[in-house]
């Protein structure tokens, strides 16, 4: 099932490239047969649409990437200026505190709030594809939503109904007569931001999966009806391993989504400065290196530092995805 | 001697004559000549400045009627540290830099660092010197050099709620921190009320306190030599001091300037405010409901026969080195905090601090009477203290990172009311080593 059917006109090019290597080797020359003149349209139509893109791709992310990379090699100081040091700011973010501490919250944050939301968005998908939820669409759109606040926004929102004095949280507890839990303390910060990125981006992930189960050939329902499968058996043994490539594009968006998170603690640093500080997260940390501190350099190796981190990760959810499939199948 | 020998003499003389002439010349062309000012004055210019004081167009109004052929291109690009990016970013990048910039006291070693700061005294900026307090023109210059024109200060005072501390029996202002302390006891005891808040994140007004103390944390001399002393014995006395009053839970260690900080203003959970000379005009727009029952006092004093006061904020204009129109851009700074009309708008009308010595002694600010103060004269009030201010203390080229380590060390003891002591020498081992690192000689 992980592999999709090859398109018929594979199969085409196939016999055709096993003809075109007949005819060179009858002509006894090693010669490369031209393509049809609707062929050579084709290939200069199809890089004409592409190239407005990779100019854009080269212009803002590749330059500035290998930009980065240049600066990261040097060290500039207040007194002394500029300085080649080669690989020394790598070697300082991999011993440096803030940086290492940052890397760790957000490995804290990623095994505990991509299960959590990734479950719920699958739960919610499978819900309503079920087709026994009333008022689907309306659900589709409540679940939604949240994405669709800009994150600064919701941030601020969160913020405020955190707040341990004027709080709606904080008041409803008080009115039961309960302590309010500080929900702003270094003890809870992280799990109230856990809370704001999962409201924010279940629907996200929802309508990912929710997509991907529309797609199911429903030839499968079929058989498992008449095999007696209840709806809860159609989901595990069905479903869920046939979106299996959907769950894997969310999981990595996550991954890719927490080790950058900056919006949370930027914004919650207003209005709890002392828990959050500087280097709460290491995109902020880098922020702040490059902008408060000045140090330029040093946050651009925290930067490439952070990305290798981050593909790294990926590429292991990626192979383990991939043997955990191969098994299944 | 040769007929050769007699015309190289000759020559020789001429040429030293001639040079002695030009040397003569040029010096006289260090300073902007009354010709070129009328000329830079009178050609049709338009000149940026980035400010974010409040009311300042009416500044920049006087300015063009006194000037018409000049425009001038305000802009409000944030406050605080946002702007301090955006100026950065915008001299680094080499193009969208303004040509005049509010600049705050703490902030200029920094920008005379980078050598983003044109030098006023070649544009007449020594002629207005003898107008401003004098440790405010101290922090703007360097020996001759001369690098911002003040606009504001903020000389810090004891803003308290008399209704509160009478009902548990002061009824004067405590004088002595010795005084302070027994009053926040009473305080705290009978109404419930902290005196003051010590706030976990605001740099600005711990270094304030350090600055009343004759602390001297800072030091720079201006090339390579930083002194970093935030944790010497000035320093450790007064983080002993306020570790007592917040072990005994008699003053609260919220965040400044955040909505549970404004509503305690105005709900009495604070009974005082340790605050600068803005702080005044700043509580009547945020706790108006308590109108009338806050008085202004000075600070309380380490040693009352001398009394001392520490400075929190208050601004400068400065022209940026990389100005297209040095002279109009020089005048413009000048003229908004020189010109008598603009200076005493500033006062009266923005409630800026006044740095210069006429307007501190002009009945229309001195005998202000506010009525939120119970009718007190509040602005005398500070101008006395303004006079106390310590003139020495200077900022280390790297403001920004201090600030900013303080959130992170003792600011976070202050919140989390542990041990300021450690807090205190955790951020000293921060500035020195992000000092040495950047290559400063650290004493």
């Amino acid at each position: 099932m992980a592999d999709a059917d090859p398109p018929s006109s594979f199969l085409y090019e196939a016999k055709h490239r096993k003809e075109r290597s007949v005819m060179t080797t009858t002509s006894g020359t090693i010669r490369r047969r031209r393509p049809s003149p609707q062929r050579r349209k084709l290939i200069v139509t199809a890089y004409a649409l592409i190239i407005p893109f990779i100019i854009v791709f080269i212009a803002m992310l590749v330059v500035p990437l290998i930009y980065s990379g240049y600066l990261s090699l040097f060290q500039s100081k207040l007194i002394g200026g500029e300085q080649f040091i080669g690989l020394g700011n790598f070697a300082k973010a991999l011993t440096d505190p803030l940086f290492l501490g940052g890397v760790g919250r957000m490995v804290i944050f990623l095994l505990v709030q991509v299960p959590i939301m990734l479950g719920l968005s699958l739960f919610f998908a499978l819900a309503i594809d079920s087709g026994k939820l009333r008022g689907s669409r309306f659900s589709r759109l409540a679940i939604f939503v949240p994405f669709a606040v800009p994150g600064v926004v919701a941030t601020l929102m969160w913020g405020y109904l955190y707040g341990p004095d004027f709080g709606p949280i904080a008041q409803s507890f008080r009115l039961v007569g309960l302590g309010a839990p500080d929900l702003l303390s270094a003890e809870l910060m992280l799990q109230s931001m856990m809370n704001i990125v999962t409201w924010q981006f279940v629907g996200y992930n929802m309508i990912i999966m929710y997509a991907a189960l529309r797609a199911i050939p429903p030839e499968l329902y079929e058989a498992a009806a008449i095999d007696g499968a209840g709806q809860i058996r159609v989901a595990w043994s069905i479903k869920i391993p046939a979106i299996r490539p959907a769950i894997l594009l969310t999981m990595i968006f996550s991954i890719i989504g927490t080790f950058q998170l900056f919006n949370e603690p930027s914004l919650l640093a207003r209005i709890a400065p002392n828990v959050i500080g500087n280097a709460y997260t290491p995109n902020q940390y880098a922020y702040t290196l490059a902008f408060t501190f000045q140090d330029v350099n040093y946050a651009a190796a925290v930067a490439f530092l952070l990305g290798a981190f981050i593909m790294v990760i990926s590429y292991v959810v990626q192979l383990s995805n991939q043997r955990a499939g191969r098994r299944a199948s | 001697m040769s007929h050769m020998a007699n015309t190289a003499m000759k020559l020789g003389a001429v040429a030293a004559a001639s040079a002695l002439f030009l040397t003569g010349c040029t010096a006289a062309s260090n300073d902007t000549s009354a010709a070129d000012f009328d000329t830079a004055m009178s050609t049709p210019t338009t000149v940026t400045m980035w400010a974010w004081v409040p009311g300042i167009e009416a500044q920049v109004a006087l300015f063009e009627a006194a000037y018409p052929e000049i425009t001038v291109k305000l802009e409000n690009v944030g406050q605080g540290g946002d702007h301090y990016t955006k100026v950065r970013t915008a001299l680094e990048a080499g193009t969208g830099a303004p040509d005049v910039i509010q600049l705050e006291f703490q902030y200029v070693p920094s920008f005379v660092l980078t050598e983003s700061l044109l030098d006023l005294s070649a544009y007449g900026a020594n002629d207005v010197a003898d107008q401003f307090t004098p440790w405010t023109w101290s922090q703007v210059s360097s020996g001759d050099a001369v690098y911002a024109i003040p606009q504001d200060a903020g000389p810090m005072g004891n803003l308290y709620r008399e209704d509160i501390l009478a009902a548990a029996g002061i009824t004067e202002a405590p004088a002595t921190w010795e005084e302070y302390a027994t009053a926040a006891e009473a305080v705290k005891s009978s109404t419930g009320s902290y005196i003051s808040n010590l706030a976990p994140n605001d740099p600005g007004a711990f270094i304030g306190l350090l600055w009343g103390a004759g602390a001297a944390p800072f030091a720079y001399d201006g090339a390579e030599t930083v002194t970093v002393a935030v944790n010497n014995d000035a320093g450790k006395e007064l983080v002993a001091y306020w570790q007592d009053l917040i072990d005994r839970d008699l003053v609260a260690v919220d965040p400044d300037f955040t909505d549970g900080w404004y509503q305690g203003l105005a709900n009495g959970t604070y009974a005082g405010w340790l605050t600068a000379a803005w702080g005044p005009a700043f509580l009547q727009g945020t706790a108006g409901d308590t109108a009338g029952l806050w008085r202004a006092a000075a600070m309380p004093q380490w040693d009352a026969d001398n009394p001392s006061a520490g400075n929190w904020g208050g601004s400068t204009l400065s022209v940026l080195q990389s100005s297209e129109n040095p002279i109009v851009a020089a005048e413009l700074a000048k003229f908004i905090n020189t010109d008598p009309e603009s200076t005493l708008k500033l006062a009266t009308e923005q409630f800026l601090f006044p740095v210069r010595t006429d307007i501190l002694s002009a009945p229309e600010f001195a005998d202000q009477e506010s009525e939120f103060y119970g009718g007190q004269r509040v602005n005398e009030v500070f101008a006395k203290i303004s006079a106390t201010v310590d003139t020495k203390f200077q900022w280390l080229p790297f403001q920004d990172f201090v600030a900013s380590s303080f959130i992170d060390t003792l600011g976070k003891s202050i919140s989390e009311k542990g041990d300021l002591s450690a807090g205190l020498d955790a951020w000293q081992d921060a500035i020195v080593t992000y000092a040495t690192e950047q290559g400063f000689t650290v004493q």
